[in-house]
C-alpha cells in the first residue's frame, strides 16, 4: 500500500505546484511587444539573403535611402530628396545630423560603402543593381548614382536596402558578407548597428531576438515600444495556441485552418489582405512536343485556343471559396494592386465558361482531350498542392486529364527552373521585388535570353511586340507614357494567354486586440508603426 | 574487458562512416539549396557559379570524402541557411535537447517503474486498470497529438505552463541550462511528458510483465517461505531480476528519445537540435544536416556502449563468461 500512498501524494505535489507557479508567470511591463513567426530571421547581415522576411526585420535596425509608408508609397528615409540629374544619372540628398546608434555620424561615404558591400561577394542583394554602373560621393551629404541605362524605377529598387556603417563594418571585419566556403563567422550575421528606429539588444538564433528602441533615431516614433522580443515558434497550432493563451501578442504567420476559429476567439484580431504576389500557371510552349503528354509530334499548347480553352476550364472563384477558404483575390493580371502597373480594366479574365472550353479544344482538335502533367510545389504558397487537385478536377471536366506531380520546393524549383525548364504545365507565383510590373514582365514574360531576362519564363512564352514594350519601357522616364505601354503589353499578354494568372493569396496577421498594427500588402512588417495600448 | 571495449570502438567507426555515407546519399534526394539560398531576381549564371563554389556539382564520393576529412579537423563548415559556423550551431542547440531528453527518460523510468511494479503486485486494483488504460493512450496516441493537447488545457485553457519555449536558461561555460530557474522548469514539464510519455507505457507494461513472470518462479515462493518482508522480496529479488531487459530497452530508447525529440521539440518549438534539423530539411541545409545525422550516429554507438557495459554490472553470468563480444 505503500506505493500506493506515494502516488497519492505525488499526484497532490503536482496539482498544488502547478498553480504556484503560475503566479510567477503574469506577463511583463507594459509596452513590450511579443511576436512571434514560423521561422527566425536567418541573419542579423541585411545583404545576405533577398527574402521578405529577413528584408523586412532588418529594416527596423538597418534604414534605407528611400523607405515605404504603410500603403508602400515611397517616403524620405536617410536621404531627403532625390531626382534625376540627367537621364542615367540619380542624385540623392543626404538627411544631414543622423547618427548611427553607435554614435558615428551617417555621411557619404556609407553610403558608398554599402553599396560596395551590396555588390560584393557573400550578398545576396546584388540583383537590386543590375542597372547601376557607378554610386559616388559629390560631397559628405550628397550622393550620385550612375546606371549603364536610363532606370525609371531605381529608386524603387532600393527601398529595402539598408545601410550600413562603413566604420563599424571595417572595425568588425565584417566588409563582405559572410563567406560560405570558410568557416568563420561574418561578425554582421549575429551583430548588428544602424541608424534605424531600433537597436538589437540580444540574438538567439532560432530562439530569441530581442530589439529595443533607438533613443537617438531622427524620426519621431509613432511606436509607443519600450521593448520588442521576437521568437520562433515553429508549430502553427502552438503558434495559435500562444496567441490565445496571451503569451505572444501578434503572430506573423497564420495556418489557413485557424483563420475562422481565431476571429471568432475573444480578445484576438485578425488581419488579412491580399498579397502583392500573383500565383499562376504556365505552359511550356517552347518545344516542339510536350515532355509529359500523350500527344506526340506536336505541341498542344501552341495553340492559343487551347490556352484560353484552359483559363476558361479554371473557377477561380471556386479556388478562393472551397480551396483557399476565402482567403485569396483572383487576379487577371500577372501583377496586382499595389504594384505600378496594375489596371483593374485590364484585370478581366475570360469567363469561366467549361462548355466554351470544350468547344475551343474541339476547334483546336482536342475534341476527346488529352494527358498531361501538372507539376506543382507542396510547402512554398498557401495551399499550392490542394490548388493544383482543384484544377486537375476542373480540367478533368473538359476532357484533359491531368496528372498531379507535387514535390516539395527544393525539388521542384530545381526540375522546373532553368536550364532545364524540364515541366510541361507548372505552378509558380511572383512578387516584383522592385515594386514594379516591369520587374515581373522582365522575369517571367520576356522572351529567355537565358541570363538575366525571362529566367522564370519557364514555359517559354514569346511575343516580339511584347518584349519590344517591356525593353522600352525598362528605360522610359516618361511616367504616363511608361504607365501606358504597361497597360499595353498586359493586354497583349492576357489576351494571348502566356499565362494563367490564379489569384493573390492572403497575409494572414493575427494580434491580441490591445495592438495596432498595420498590415501591408507587401507582407512587410516595420515595427515602426506597431503600437500597444 | 578492454579489448571488448576496444573492438566496440572500431565497430562503431564503420557504423558511423556508413550513417554519414547513407546520409549522403539521401541528400542527392533533398532537392537544390541553391535557389533556397538566391533571390528570386538572381542571374542563371550567378547560381550555378555558387553552386559551383560550394562543391555541389562534384561527384558525391568528392563531397563525402571532403565532408569526412573536414569533419576529422572538427570543421563542419558554414550553415547554408545562417552562414554560422555548424559546430557552433549544434553545440548551442545541443543542452536543450540533452536536457529535455534526460528528464523526459528520468520521467519515463521513474513513473514508469512505479507503475509497472504497481500494476504487477496489485493485477487487479482499480488503480492499476487506471493505469493500464493511461498507458494504452499513451502507446496509441501520436506525440504531437499528445503535445496539442497538453498545450491546449495547459497552456491555453489553465494558463499554468507555457506552451513553447524553454524559459529563461542560465549559461554555465558553454552549456545553457534551464534547471536553474522556475520559468526554465515549468517549460520542461510538458514537453518532458510529451517525450517521455511513450517510453514510459513501454516501461510500465515491461515491468509489468517481468514481475508477473518473476513473482511466479520458485525462488520467490521460497523467499516468501523464509519469511522475508514482502518489500524484501518485491524490490530485493523480484525487481532487481526484471531490471535487465529493463535497462537495454531504456538505453536503446534513450538514444530514440534524443533522435525522436524531433517532434516534440517542433510542437514545442523547443530550440534544440532536432527542431534544427527539421529546418534545414525544409532549407536542403546540407552541412547541418550531415552534421546531425553523423552526431546522432555518434550518441546511438555511445548509448550501445554503455549499455553493454551496464550488462556487466547487472548480470553476473556475463562476468564469469569472460569479456568476449556477443
Amino acid at each position: 500500500m505503500r506505493l500506493r500512498t506515494l502516488f497519492t501524494v505525488a499526484a497532490l505535489g503536482l496539482t498544488m505546484a502547478l498553480p504556484l507557479a503560475a503566479v510567477t508567470s503574469t506577463p511583463a511591463a507594459a509596452k513590450t511587444f511579443r511576436w512571434a513567426n514560423d521561422g527566425d530571421v536567418n541573419s542579423m547581415d541585411p545583404y545576405a539573403r533577398n527574402e521578405t522576411f529577413l528584408l523586412s526585420f532588418n529594416l527596423n535596425i538597418y534604414e534605407p535611402l528611400v523607405r515605404r509608408t504603410a500603403d508602400l508609397k515611397k517616403d524620405p528615409g536617410l536621404a531627403t530628396e532625390w531626382k534625376a540629374t540627367s537621364p542615367t544619372v540619380w542624385q540623392f540628398k543626404l538627411r544631414q545630423g543622423v547618427k548611427f546608434s553607435d554614435g558615428t555620424p551617417f555621411t557619404a561615404d556609407d553610403v558608398v560603402f554599402s553599396y560596395g558591400r551590396a555588390v560584393g561577394p557573400g550578398s545576396n542583394i546584388g540583383t537590386a543593381f543590375a542597372s547601376v554602373k557607378e554610386v559616388r560621393k559629390i560631397d559628405d551629404f550628397t550622393v550620385e548614382v550612375e546606371t549603364k541605362y536610363p532606370n525609371p524605377i531605381f529608386v524603387d529598387e532600393i527601398t529595402n536596402w539598408g545601410i550600413m556603417s562603413k566604420a563599424w563594418c571595417e572595425k568588425n571585419n565584417a566588409v563582405n558578407s559572410a563567406d560560405l566556403t570558410k568557416n568563420e563567422e561574418n561578425f554582421a550575421t549575429r551583430n548588428a548597428m544602424g541608424t534605424g528606429p531600433f537597436m538589437l539588444k540580444s540574438r538567439e538564433p532560432d530562439v530569441k531576438t530581442v530589439l529595443v528602441p533607438n533613443p537617438g533615431w531622427w524620426d519621431k516614433p509613432q511606436h509607443n515600444l519600450t521593448e520588442v522580443v521576437f521568437q520562433r515558434i515553429a508549430n502553427g497550432a502552438t503558434r495559435v495556441a500562444a496567441l490565445k493563451s496571451g503569451e505572444i501578442d501578434m503572430v506573423y504567420t497564420i495556418p489557413p485552418q485557424d483563420v475562422e476559429p481565431l476571429k471568432k476567439s475573444d480578445g484576438i484580431s485578425v488581419l488579412e489582405g491580399p498579397e502583392t504576389r500573383v500565383v499562376y500557371l504556365g505552359f511550356d510552349q517552347a518545344r516542339d512536343e510536350l515532355l509529359y503528354s500523350n500527344i506526340k509530334g506536336k505541341n498542344p499548347f501552341k495553340d492559343p485556343k487551347v490556352r484560353l480553352a484552359f483559363w476558361q476550364a479554371i473557377d477561380t472563384d471556386a479556388i478562393k471559396t472551397r480551396v483557399m477558404r476565402g482567403q485569396s483575390q483572383p487576379v487577371a493580371l500577372m501583377w496586382a494592386p499595389g504594384i505600378n502597373g496594375y489596371s483593374k480594366d485590364v484585370d478581366v479574365r475570360p469567363k469561366y465558361d467549361p462548355e466554351a472550353s470544350k468547344k475551343l479544344l474541339a476547334e483546336a482538335g482536342y475534341d476527346k482531350g488529352f494527358e498531361l502533367t501538372l507539376d506543382c510545389p507542396n510547402d512554398r504558397y498557401v495551399n499550392d498542392e490542394a490548388i493544383c487537385q482543384a484544377v486537375t478536377a476542373m480540367l478533368a471536366r473538359v476532357g484533359v486529364k491531368v496528372t498531379l506531380r507535387a514535390q516539395n520546393r527544393l525539388k521542384y524549383f530545381a526540375q522546373i527552373l532553368g536550364p532545364k525548364y524540364d515541366t510541361s504545365f507548372y505552378m509558380l507565383g511572383w512578387t516584383p521585388a522592385t515594386y514594379d510590373a516591369h520587374n515581373a514582365m522582365q522575369a517571367l514574360m520576356q522572351t529567355r535570353d537565358n541570363k538575366q531576362i525571362g529566367l522564370f519564363n519557364v514555359g517559354g512564352w514569346s511575343n516580339k511586340k511584347f518584349d519590344d514594350l517591356a525593353n522600352t519601357i525598362a528605360q522610359e522616364l516618361d511616367q504616363p507614357k511608361r504607365d501606358a505601354m504597361i497597360k499595353e503589353a498586359a493586354i497583349i499578354h492576357r489576351d494571348e494567354v502566356g499565362h494563367i494568372p490564379l489569384h493573390q493569396q492572403y497575409v494572414v496577421w493575427a494580434a491580441r486586440k490591445n495592438i495596432d498594427l498595420k498590415q501591408q500588402a507587401d507582407n512587410m512588417f516595420p515595427l515602426r508603426f506597431v503600437k500597444v495600448n | 574487458m578492454l579489448a571488448f571495449i576496444l573492438r566496440r570502438l572500431f565497430q562503431s567507426v564503420i557504423v558511423m562512416l556508413a550513417v554519414a555515407f547513407v546520409s549522403f546519399v539521401m541528400f542527392n534526394f533533398v532537392g537544390d539549396p541553391v535557389n533556397a539560398m538566391v533571390g528570386q531576381d538572381t542571374t542563371m549564371q550567378d547560381r550555378e557559379a555558387l553552386r559551383e563554389k560550394l562543391g555541389l556539382n562534384d561527384p558525391m564520393p568528392i563531397r563525402f570524402a571532403r565532408f569526412v576529412g573536414n569533419a576529422l579537423q572538427g570543421n563542419f563548415g558554414l550553415s547554408y541557411r545562417t552562414a554560422e559556423p555548424v559546430g557552433r550551431m549544434i553545440a548551442e542547440r545541443l543542452p536543450a535537447t540533452l536536457e529535455l531528453s534526460l528528464v523526459a527518460a528520468t520521467f519515463a523510468l521513474i513513473v514508469g517503474l512505479m507503475m509497472g511494479v504497481y500494476t504487477g503486485l496489485y493485477r487487479n486494483s482499480w488503480l492499476s486498470r487506471l493505469f493500464m488504460t493511461l498507458s494504452l493512450i499513451g502507446v496509441s496516441l501520436p506525440p504531437f497529438m499528445v503535445g496539442i493537447l497538453l498545450i491546449l488545457v495547459f497552456a491555453v485553457l489553465l494558463g499554468w505552463l507555457p506552451s513553447f519555449g524553454r524559459g529563461d536558461v542560465v549559461k554555465i561555460g558553454g552549456w545553457t541550462t534551464g534547471f536553474l530557474t522556475v520559468s526554465g522548469w515549468k517549460a520542461l514539464i510538458l514537453p518532458a511528458v510529451t517525450l517521455g510519455l511513450f517510453q514510459m507505457t513501454l516501461i510500465t507494461r515491461l515491468v509489468r510483465a517481468e514481475m508477473l513472470e518473476v513473482l511466479r518462479t520458485d525462488y520467490i515462493k521460497f523467499a516468501r517461505a523464509r519469511g522475508l518482508s514482502n518489500r524484501a522480496v518485491n524490490f530485493g529479488h523480484a525487481l532487481k531480476n526484471t531490471l535487465v531487459p529493463v535497462i537495454t530497452i531504456t538505453g536503446l530508447q534513450l538514444g530514440a528519445i534524443i533522435a525522436f525529440a524531433i517532434i516534440t521539440e517542433t510542437v514545442f518549438s523547443w530550440p534544440g537540435i532536432g527542431l534544427l534539423f527539421i529546418q534545414s530539411v525544409y532549407f536542403a541545409d546540407i552541412p547541418v544536416m550531415s552534421t546531425y545525422l553523423v552526431m546522432i550516429g555518434l550518441i546511438f554507438v555511445i548509448i550501445n556502449l554503455i549499455v553493454d557495459l551496464l550488462y556487466f554490472a547487472v548480470d553476473p553470468r556475463l562476468r564469469i563468461g569472460g569479456g568476449g563480444g556477443h
